[in-house]
């Protein structure tokens, strides 16, 4: 992949939680569109190169460029408007605003970047109802299974038209046939939207929806493009 | 898979000619194996001789004789024998998979980059069949899914086998 098909890049990225190494040297690319599953055994980097390469945790040493600015340099206020607007992310369990309605729960990184309640509101609904659950676009979160709530945080992560998706083990507390569900829904939209997502799992059959897969050990990454 | 049961089962729900026993299979069950009709006419043959099967009526046509077959009675208790035995579980214990571990080890190769490699194999392969279940029916799906859940119990070995290779490479080589 040249630079200039690089939407996201790492380069020689450490970061350590006291003595212990999380990511010791990790490089990682991603491409436009491109759905990558980042995978390896619990404890291994995995869900701190993500947040690395989202700019939620800063690394020790070694440099996160999207779209060709370093993270890094970025103010918080940069960061954090980059993560609203291009970013969007999903995590294992949903983690919604449990006082908002769905509806207003998907709308939310709208009216975040300023937009009226009525036009992200319209929005969030088209979103529910192409995740199949516009039924639920009133209840709370505490009112919907772990299935239609992982749909509404998809939503949530969809709405905004973001370049990237972050999902960390995304169908982790689903079984298999919302687990699936899910990601036929996500990998779809992401597709339709040409956003890539940066999927962190376990589970090689949700690892089985991305188009490659890079491999976390010890803090650094194998990428299995190159191994066949 | 038995295919004598298989067709046994599906003669069950009708007398059918072997071209129609064969389409019939190969709809709901061939999908990457179609089956050839070699195997049907002398799979029907045994059937008949062991009397699990009956010609029911012999038609005529342009080429050979067109023969209806029939389930019997003794075909239908054969049929119920097979449904109600389960099928005995494989342990796999010594695949070839982990021999190509051990031997990695005693030859000083990187058995790390072999679990890799195949890990890389194993997705590849639940890649096509995750695209195949999308874009089929329900049998299909079915089908895909169970082959899934088999590589995904093999993947799980493999990553298991990863995280204890530095305690296997010391019982390996003594």
């Amino acid at each position: 992949m040249t630079t200039a098909d690089q939407l996201l890049n790492a380069a020689g990225l450490r970061k350590s939680y006291g003595p212990t190494p999380a990511l010791d040297g990790a490089d990682f690319t991603v491409g436009p569109g491109e759905v990558v599953a980042v995978m390896g055994p619990s404890g291994s980097g995995k869900s701190t190169l993500l947040h690395c390469l989202a700019g939620i945790i800063r690394p020790d040493s070694g440099a996160v460029h999207y779209r060709g600015r370093e993270l890094s340099a970025m103010s918080d206020a940069e960061r954090s408007a980059l993560r609203r607007s291009e970013f969007g992310f999903i995590f294992q369990f949903g983690q919604l605003v449990p006082e908002l309605t769905c509806t207003e729960n998907v709308a939310l990184p709208l009216r975040l970047t300023g937009m009226g309640r009525r036009e992200a509101e319209k929005r969030a609904a088209g979103w529910l109802e192409r995740l199949e659950v516009d039924d639920v676009r009133h209840h709370r979160p505490g009112q919907v299974s772990g299935g239609q709530g992982q749909r509404v945080a998809v939503a949530r992560a969809l709405v905004t038209g973001p370049r990237v998706i972050f999902a960390d083990e995304p169908t982790g507390a689903l079984d298999s046939l919302n687990g699936e569900r899910v990601m036929q829904l996500l990998t779809d939209a992401a597709r339709d939207t040409g956003a890539a997502v940066v999927l962190v799992t376990h589970e090689a059959r949700v690892a089985a929806y991305s188009d490659r897969e890079i491999v976390v050990r010890d803090g650094r990454v194998r990428d299995m493009a190159g191994a066949l | 898979m038995s295919i004598g049961h298989t067709l046994l089962g599906i003669l069950e729900t009708g007398p059918r000619h072997g071209y129609d026993l064969k389409r019939a299979f190969d709809e709901r069950f061939g999908h990457d194996r179609p089956l050839h009709y070699g195997q049907v006419y002398s799979t029907m043959s045994r059937l008949l001789k062991n009397g699990l099967v009956e010609v029911e009526g012999v038609e005529p046509g342009e080429g050979p004789e067109r023969k209806r077959y029939a389930i019997t009675d003794a075909g239908v208790t054969d049929v119920a024998g097979w449904l109600g035995r389960p099928e005995k579980p494989e342990p796999y214990l010594q695949s070839t998979l982990y021999t190509k571990v051990v031997l990695a080890l005693l030859t000083g190769r990187d058995a790390g980059e072999l679990l890799d490699v195949q890990r890389s194999e194993h997705l590849r392969l639940m890649r096509e069949l995750t695209q195949r279940k999308r874009s089929g029916d329900l049998a299909d799906q079915l089908i895909c899914d169970h082959a899934l859940f088999h590589l995904e119990a093999d993947l799980r070995w493999l990553e298991l086998t990863a995280a204890r290779l530095d305690q296997l490479a010391r019982e390996v080589r003594g």
